[in-house]
């Protein structure tokens, strides 16, 4: 069963809507200076995570990218505590510990957002060989850009999985840039050509439209499930905003006004408010505004690590490891 | 009490923990046929779920051991060339290595990498020759590098049992050591606990993996000049500083044999530690690899840049301050017999 909750117009677009408002108000910590490190901004692919996540069942399990803030969301993180995270508070996610490219939260199947492209697809084909094992009906969807399907582990992984029918499901979020590299400038034949030659199914689905990415990932995952092994979906989204946070004082140009402008031209959030009566979407925005208040509250106000714990956790048996200076 | 070699007490390791933990499953190229042995009659045992060949795809292997391991499962996986891990080191230190910190303690991730033919084997030249046990306690992955049978067996036993990452490596130059071992009586060795194969009062002499051998040869050959103790850290990290101190409290001098590449080996760990906040009345020696070292693949020029006897012989000569005229005249005292040229 799905979670018909997340999966009804309304719930697509509380998720959208959240993911969106989360983001600027994150981008706003970035500015304000009370977020460190910056953040990759999920802006403009907000149906994609919403989509996946509402065709998951709790207990199945997702791997995320930098770009994760969404991924997480969608899959039911608590966003005061991923706001927490990315501040750095004891608080957050993760303790304070990873950040924006690593939260995670392991009770909600949230296996963790990772910073180096393509790299958790073999991670959640192990987590899905491994569920199997151990008798559950469990599956995996694992997202990455379309940056990594020049990446010869992501390649790899196709082959594993495709080999012994894991259930995972590959998402690919196709935003046209791989940092400032047009798509088209760096990968060579098709995505879905990719996943194709490895014997798996692959389509390309509208990233813009919430309710699509739902229908081709309830397939996926339905295939997934009873046995038939993975699927791969090509999501064509757009990046509304920067790569990254830096780029609001590098100020790199890769694309045109005119081009951003196009791109931003069909946007989730209004996609999906448009399929909601106009009362219906101003409750829901009034909500997310209220949880978002509490969100940065419970983050600003979380207590800092203190500094003898800075490597708590490095070891799971608690082996300390040797101080800098003796 | 059955004579049994290094490679029999890994294999024998791996089937104990296998009957012992169903979580335990083998990744790996070639482990249904057992190529290497390390993985002997596994597949008939417990079959092509535990047992599993994997493509040519180290790095998806690795990374997927990962993913199965936070899953709940405890996998082993073989390398069967040492240099594999150069291309898997992503996977290793990276990710498998990271996932606890980086997740606040959310998750753990139990997996042993093994590594049955490390170092040189003689003729395999610059790409199946090294040994980069440095290169994982630098990162801070745990790293063990047995000596013995026995402790093969017991340190092995160990890693897998360990909630996180472990890398084991197997020297070739001890794969073939032979031990009489009774099954009954062995049991885990802890992770960061040295050996002391060797007790002596004037020189310490800490050698790696199958470097052990040859420094208890010639502490052996030394014995009546020089008091040589031979200690063998079992694992390099954690690494058993106390048992260190220890040692060189009685000695107060150090020599290191170390199959590393000389920068940024941990023979170089050793010394600098020991320097900072040990007990020593001479300056330290460590005999390594060259800096950088790719062996050649010439017989004699792979086995010219690899420690040897002799260099430790006058490496724990100079140390004490002895020449070889008066090492031998002792040797020779001391045993009531005419030995000739030293070596």
């Amino acid at each position: 069963m799905t979670q018909t909750h997340l999966a009804d117009s309304a719930g697509l677009y509380r998720t959208v809507r959240l993911i969106r408002r989360f983001e600027e108000r994150a981008i706003g910590m970035v500015r304000a200076g009370q977020i460190v490190g910056g953040i990759h901004p999920y802006i403009g692919e907000e149906a994609i995570a919403a989509g996946v996540c509402a065709a998951l069942r709790a207990d199945d399990q997702i791997t995320s990218t930098h770009r994760g803030h969404g991924h997480v969301l969608a899959k039911g993180a608590d966003p005061k505590r991923l706001l927490a995270e990315l501040a750095g508070r004891t608080t957050g996610l993760n303790r304070g510990r990873g950040g924006s490219m690593h939260a995670a939260d392991f009770g909600l199947g949230i296996l963790g957002a990772n910073a180096i492209v393509g790299a958790a697809a073999p991670i959640a084909a192990g987590a899905a060989w491994a569920a199997r094992r151990a008798g559950k009906d469990r599956v995996v969807a694992t997202f990455f850009g379309d940056g990594a399907v020049s990446q010869g582990v992501l390649l790899e992984t196709f082959n594993l999985a495709s080999l012994w029918k894991v259930p995972v499901v590959f998402v690919c979020e196709n935003n046209g840039f791989a940092t400032s590299m047009h798509t088209e400038s760096v990968v060579a034949g098709s995505i879905t050509g990719r996943a194709e030659a490895f014997g798996i199914p692959a389509s390309t689905v509208d990233g813009m439209d919430p309710e699509a990415v739902f229908a081709a990932t309830a397939d996926a995952v339905a295939l997934a499930r009873s046995g038939g092994g993975p699927s791969m979906l090509e999501c064509v989204t757009y990046r509304f905003d920067v790569h990254h946070t830096f780029e609001y004082i590098a100020r790199p140009r890769y694309r045109t006004n005119e081009e951003i402008a196009e791109g931003r031209s069909r946007d989730p959030i209004e996609i999906q408010g448009a399929r909601l009566p106009e009362s219906d979407r101003e409750r829901i925005d009034a909500e997310i505004e209220a949880l978002l208040d509490d969100a940065v509250k419970f983050a600003l106000d979380g207590p800092v690590p203190e500094l003898s714990t800075a490597l708590d956790y490095l070891y799971a048996d608690g082996m300390r490891a040797r101080a800098g200076v003796a | 009490m059955p004579n049994i070699s290094y490679l029999k007490a890994l294999n024998r390791a791996l089937t104990d923990e296998m009957d012992r933990d169903p979580a335990v499953c083998v990744f790996g190229e070639d482990i249904g046929a057992a190529v290497t042995n390390f993985t002997a009659g596994l597949l008939k045992r417990f079959g092509a779920e535990r047992v599993v060949d994997m493509p040519i795809s180290e790095q998806a292997f690795t990374s997927f051991a990962t993913g199965a391991a936070m899953a709940g499962q405890r996998p082993v996986i073989e390398f069967q060339i040492p240099a594999l891990l150069f291309l898997a080191f992503e996977q290793i230190a990276n990710q498998a290595h990271k996932f606890s910190l980086m997740t606040g303690g959310q998750t753990s991730v139990p997996v042993t990498y093994v590594l049955p033919s490390s170092g040189s084997r003689e003729g395999w030249a610059g790409q199946h020759s090294d040994h980069p046990y440095s290169l994982f306690a630098h990162v801070g992955v745990k790293t063990v590098v047995p000596a013995t049978p026995a402790d093969a067996y017991g340190l092995l036993v160990t890693a897998i049992r360990d909630d996180d990452p472990v890398v084991m490596f197997a020297p070739t130059g001890a794969l073939g050591k032979r031990e009489d071992l009774d099954f009954a009586q062995l049991g885990p060795v802890p992770l960061g606990v040295g050996r002391i194969h060797r007790s002596g009062t004037d020189v310490t002499v800490v050698a790696v993996g199958h470097l052990v051998h040859d420094a208890l040869a010639v502490a052996e050959e030394l014995d009546g000049a020089v008091s040589v103790e031979v200690f063998d850290p079992r694992s390099l990290y954690p690494f058993d500083w106390a048992g260190l101190a220890e040692s060189l409290e009685r000695t107060g001098r150090l020599v290191v044999i170390d199959d590393s590449n000389r920068s940024c080996g941990i023979g170089g760990e050793i010394l600098a530690t020991a320097a900072e906040q040990m007990r020593l009345i001479a300056p330290p020696k460590r005999i390594t690899r060259p800096d950088g070292a790719v062996l050649p693949f010439a017989r004699d020029l792979d086995l010219s840049l690899q420690p040897n006897r002799e260099q430790l012989r006058t490496a724990v000569l100079r140390v004490v301050g002895m020449d070889a005229d008066t090492a031998l005249k002792l040797i020779e005292d001391a045993r009531g017999v005419e030995i000739g040229a030293a070596s």
